[in-house]
């Protein structure tokens, strides 16, 4: 203790506390402030960039849900009007099938209407000549057969004998 | 040095190197378990070691 | 002999102070311990020249002198290349000076200094606010430190992020403020103490390293260096504390009012210990550490063997250079450290107390 109160140099205390008082009052002037204001300031500034980028990436975040949104809907759009399309074309097909069956088959009805009719027409000419043919064939049977007199009675008779029978 | 002092400088560091010893043990367990808080469990250890050290810094020199 | 000298020389040249004292040993007459003790002791002390290193056997010393200033019936500035080392009687304006253990005394005409019981001189001393050898390394590290820290500063204005030795000086400062400021004080406050804080920590870190290079000062470790810093940590406490903090010193919440009339000098004191440790650590820190790397070196005049001592001498020393590089660090951070912690205690809000009052409420 002795050694370290002999020890004591009253000078360099005195020009301890002259250099620190300088240092400290130079040193906040033209060191510590500056330094830590920039600090801050750069400090300050990151977290606001941060902040920004956070906000920006929510918006973007926004947008690109509206945008699936709108997608989305305009898909559904989309598909709803294949869908329509899809069911006009097939109405379309339906309609025009049906029609073209109708045509047809009145077309074949008419068809066999007309077939019909003609095959009538056809049976009763036939029918028609097979009985000119008969009565000219009968005619010149008759007239053959009708050459000599006893042929003509037994005919008659015959005939009459029909009649009779009847 | 007279014998007296010698045997009184003996005992300040064998009860600060115990202190210390205890001081460590315990911010290292402390440490072991709480990892996550050893900033603050070695700030304090530094501090309480240090304060330690200046009571038997001053009971050597006095 | 001829050996002698280069471990001579070696011990100059990594101690780097001044008087050398080995020289003579080589005859083994000398004491070498007390020579060694010395030494050390003088290297421990403040010195009114700066040698770099000096020759013993020739007393040739080399460096520069720096000027004394002393008030004693006015003032008085010379060179202190006129104590030659220590060894001449200054004679200025009617008194006599004499250096011994490095301290200016008044002497007669002869350079007598009387010792008294206690082993130190008992002649007056002038009032010495000379120049000496710690004072220079004073300003040179405020100069390095203004330069450096206003570089930096400086840089801030062209640019956001600081390029070459600022990168270093930065991440420094955001230390200081982030680990040291800001817990222990707040975030409230913390900005007040910042200048305080950055610049004793910087001054504190600097002069320790300035002591582990070859300019050999030993600026912390002296009791008047480390006395003054204590005092600012002192004063700034004392001044910036709030209303709580002088109450529980001077009446004590919670307590019987009888504990509150004991507690109060006991409080006192213990606004003085504070400082108090914090001086002494500082110093005792650093002397120790001088003292053994000294020491360390040292061994290889006590031993008998120097082939094998020097290799070992060199091999611890440069383990407790390494150590002591740390403990540099260390120092000043824990200086700064309990100076915010100090400042922290005497600014803060004792806002716990009512915590407690109303959890007591409910219960």
């Amino acid at each position: 203790m002795e050694k370290l109160i002999n020890d004591f140099g009253f000078g360099l205390f005195f020009w301890q506390g002259i250099v620190l008082i300088l240092l400290i009052v130079l040193l906040r002037k033209f060191a510590w402030k500056p330094i830590l204001n920039s600090l801050n300031s750069r400090e300050e500034g990151i977290e606001n960039a941060l902040e920004s980028a956070e906000i920006a990436k929510r918006e973007m975040a926004n947008l690109k849900a509206d945008n699936e949104k709108m997608l989305q809907v305009a898909r559904g759009e989309r598909d709803e009007m294949l869908k329509e399309a899809q069911q006009i074309k097939n109405d379309i097909i339906a309609d025009a099938t049906q029609d073209a069956t109708h045509k047809s088959n009145d077309i074949i009805a008419k068809a066999q209407e007309t077939i019909q009719a003609e095959k009538k027409t056809a049976i009763t000419e036939i029918k028609a000549q097979a009985a000119e043919l008969s009565i000219q064939i009968a005619e010149k049977i008759i007239k053959k057969e009708l050459d000599n007199e006893t042929a003509q009675m037994e005919l008659v008779n015959k005939m009459l004998d029909d009649v009779k029978a009847n | 040095m007279e014998i007296p002092a010698l045997v009184g400088t003996g005992l300040i560091v064998i009860g600060a190197g115990y202190g210390l010893g205890k001081i460590g043990s315990s911010a290292m367990e402390a440490i072991a378990r709480q990892p996550e808080a050893s900033g603050n469990i070695q700030t304090a250890m530094i501090i309480i070691a240090a304060l330690l050290e200046g009571l038997s810094f001053a009971a050597l020199i006095l | 002999m001829q050996n002698f000298s280069i471990t001579s020389v070696f011990l100059s040249l990594l101690v780097f102070t001044s008087v050398s004292i080995f020289a003579a040993s080589g005859e083994g007459q000398v004491d070498t311990q007390s020579k060694i003790n010395d030494f050390i002791d003088h290297h421990l002390q403040d010195s009114y020249d700066y040698t770099f290193f000096s020759d013993g056997e020739t007393n040739k010393h080399y460096g520069f002198s720096l000027p004394i200033i002393l008030i004693d019936n006015g003032l008085k500035v010379f060179s202190s290349s006129r104590f030659d080392h220590g060894t001449a009687v200054v004679e200025e304006s009617g008194k006599y000076y004499k250096v011994y253990n490095s301290k200016i005394y008044e002497t007669n005409a002869a350079g007598d200094i009387n010792l008294g019981e206690t082993g130190y001189p008992t002649n007056d001393r002038p009032l010495d606010f000379s120049i000496t050898k710690n004072v220079a390394t004073m300003f040179f590290v405020g100069i390095l430190l203004i330069l450096a820290f206003g570089g930096l500063a400086r840089q801030y204005k062209k640019r956001s992020v600081p390029i070459g030795f600022g990168r270093v000086l930065e991440p420094l400062v955001l230390y200081v403020r982030d680990e040291i400021a800001i817990p222990n004080i707040g975030e409230a406050k913390y900005k007040k103490y910042m200048s305080y804080l950055l610049t004793v920590f910087f001054f504190i870190w600097l002069i320790n390293v300035l002591g582990m290079t070859p300019l050999g000062v030993n600026v912390t470790g002296n009791i008047a260096v480390t006395a003054c810093l204590a005092l600012f940590t002192y004063f700034i406490t004392q001044f910036s504390a709030n209303k709580d903090y002088w109450k529980h010193i001077f009446w004590m919440p919670g307590v019987p009012i009888v504990m509150k009339i004991i507690l109060i000098p006991i409080e006192i004191l213990g606004t003085l210990t504070k400082p108090f440790a914090l001086m002494i650590r500082l110093f005792a820190n650093i002397t120790a550490g001088h003292v053994i790397v000294m020491g360390l070196v040292s061994l290889i005049f006590i031993g008998k063997n120097a082939a094998f001592d020097t290799p070992l001498s060199v091999f611890l020393t440069l383990f407790l250079f390494v150590i002591e590089i740390l403990v540099t660090f260390l120092q000043a951070y824990i200086f700064t450290m309990l100076s915010a912690l100090f400042i922290g205690l005497a600014v803060e809000e004792h806002t716990h107390k009512e915590v407690e009052a109303e959890t007591n409420e409910i219960i």
